[in-house]
């Protein structure tokens, strides 16, 4: 078994590290460059947008439908039962929305889009792109990183009102709570700051997802047991990635908000 | 496939690159986890056709690739149509590579596109769409490669000889100055091998293009040296004068990360080196 050097494993990392954020910062100033691939990023809106709606929507409801199961017994218990909406729309908005579809669409599309870019990568058609005078980061990188963040951003919403729904039905079938106090607790709950926070998660998770799946997907090598490497390694690092990202936002924004 | 390029004769070199080399190689050395070419030295003068020999890993591929700016040296520099590429920064480098044409080793086609968006990969990348224009051309380009009736199909539907030839077919579609081939028989039978070769002979012959050919098969480059492509006859023929007629083909062998030889294939049969005559026999 070869015995590692500690400095070649960090310098590895570090080189890891530089090559991930180049090709991240590249993913974003190449939306002010020529050219621009509208019709690939519409491609993969479709892909990564359409493609995610019912895992999203299955996840946002059941979501919903068990915070109010679950809660609804400690809330009984201090005669607050209104409050579910409260509840439930606060914790779907602020926190579960965003993080559950981020993650359900990280293990969907990291995961794709690694397993293509290293496909590509292990095949030379990536090198074949760029003997041709085309930029990869602008032609496979830039429409994906765009569509997801503008995808994230609808699904999330999504996400939120069905999740809104599962609590909803919950609340109303096996609680008993009036339908009109449910919706007006859990609208009136919400406040600008709240919002804000549901609605600036999911382009940070939707940069993250994609940024990942491709940086994974670009640096695959060892065929396709490398590609597989790639594809499990990008699931996992955006997974990470998103949770750890989550709490720094939600710190930012609670001090900015001042929660 | 006139408008593909002009003939021969009539090839000159563009305005950008003035300079007589296509490409030029000045002690270039490239290391990994162990040097793999040291100060090598070469240069292609343009409507010249070098085969670079040499034994598995000993760099030919990354030869190409270092021409094709994919790779950066470590130290020495390279000129490739008269502008030095060593220091140039990759988006400067696009707008060269669309002036080259490579072949890849495994054809590297885009496995999700058809035949014709390969073919017209390229070009699309100028106009955005597929037009009738384009679709002329790269019928054209098709024909050159006689697989015209090839054009919707998916790569995968072909053969490995087709999928090479349709990958000559991409590289020539844009009239490149320069063709970089990589090993483009490797893995085929001789029957399919001679049709490549004789491809790359009508490329040379029919257009004048400067190129560079990595392989390690020393028929095709024996065949590459004798033969060339009689436009009446439609076909890759003997050279039959004797050898006076100069086919602008050359030998580079590589040894060890060094060119242990440069010459015609005459020099080469020539050579009292014991390692070339043990390579070729």
């Amino acid at each position: 078994m070869p015995i590692f050097s500690p400095t070649e494993i960090a310098k590895d990392k570090v080189e890891a590290v530089q090559d991930y954020s180049l090709l991240a910062g590249r993913s974003l100033t190449n939306v002010f460059g020529h050219p621009r691939y509208f019709a690939d990023t519409l491609l993969q809106a479709d892909s990564i947008g359409v493609g995610s709606l019912p895992i999203v929507i299955l996840t946002g409801f059941f979501t919903g439908a068990v915070l109010a199961l679950q809660t609804s017994s400690t809330l009984q218990q201090f005669g607050s039962l209104s409050l579910t909406g409260k509840l439930v729309s606060l914790s779907m908005v602020r926190e579960l929305g965003p993080v559950l579809t981020g993650l359900m669409v990280a293990g969907r599309n990291s995961s794709g889009m690694a397993s293509e870019l290293g496909s590509m990568k292990v095949t030379e058609q990536i090198d074949a792109m760029r003997a041709m005078g085309v930029d990869p980061s602008k032609k496979l990188v830039t429409p994906r990183v765009v569509a997801s963040m503008v995808m994230l951003f609808f699904l999330s919403i999504i996400s939120n009102l069905v999740g809104l729904t599962g609590g909803f039905v919950i609340s109303y079938l096996l609680l008993g709570l009036d339908p009109n106090q449910y919706w007006t607790t859990a609208y009136q709950a919400l406040r600008f700051g709240d919002v804000f926070m549901g609605l600036c998660k999911p382009v940070f998770f939707g940069f993250i997802i994609s940024s990942i799946g491709c940086y994974y997907g670009l640096s695959a090598k060892g065929g396709t047991q490398g590609v597989g490497r790639a594809t499990t390694q990008a699931v996992v690092a955006a997974s990470v990635l998103i949770l750890v990202s989550d709490f720094f936002i939600t710190r930012l924004l609670m001090g900015i908000f001042q929660y | 496939m006139s408008s593909l390029a002009p003939p021969a004769e009539q090839r000159q070199p563009t305005a950008t690159s003035k300079a007589d080399t296509a490409i030029r190689f000045e002690n270039v050395e490239i290391a990994f986890e162990h040097q793999v070419l040291e100060g090598i030295s070469f240069r292609l003068p343009y409507g010249e056709t070098k085969i670079l020999m040499g034994e598995a890993g000993t760099g030919k591929t990354l030869v190409l690739k270092l021409a094709l700016g994919l790779l950066k040296p470590d130290a020495g520099r390279i000129t490739v149509l008269g502008e030095e590429i060593t220091q140039m920064r990759e988006e400067d480098l696009f707008a060269l590579r669309r002036k080259i044409g490579m072949v890849f080793q495994e054809s590297a086609l885009f496995d999700s596109l058809t035949v014709e968006e390969n073919v017209a990969y390229r070009l699309m990348e100028e106009t955005g769409r597929l037009t009738d224009e384009i679709h002329g051309r790269v019928l054209e380009a098709l024909r050159f490669v006689e697989l015209e009736h090839t054009v919707d199909l998916f790569p995968s539907e072909l053969s490995g000889g087709m999928r090479r030839r349709v990958a000559i077919a991409r590289a020539i579609i844009t009239q490149p100055e320069v063709i970089l081939y990589d090993s483009p028989t490797g893995g085929l039978d001789p029957v399919t091998s001679d049709t490549i070769i004789e491809l790359i002979v009508k490329q040379r012959d029919v257009y004048g293009t400067s190129s560079l050919l990595v392989t390690s098969r020393l028929q095709d480059a024996f065949t590459m040296a004798s033969h060339c492509f009689d436009q009446k006859q439609n076909k890759m023929v003997p050279v039959t004068d004797g050898g006076i007629r100069d086919l602008h083909t050359k030998f580079l062998m590589l040894r060890g990360g060094q060119i242990i030889f440069e010459g015609t294939a005459a020099d080469l049969l020539r050579s009292n080196d014991p390692y070339i005559r043990e390579y070729l026999s």
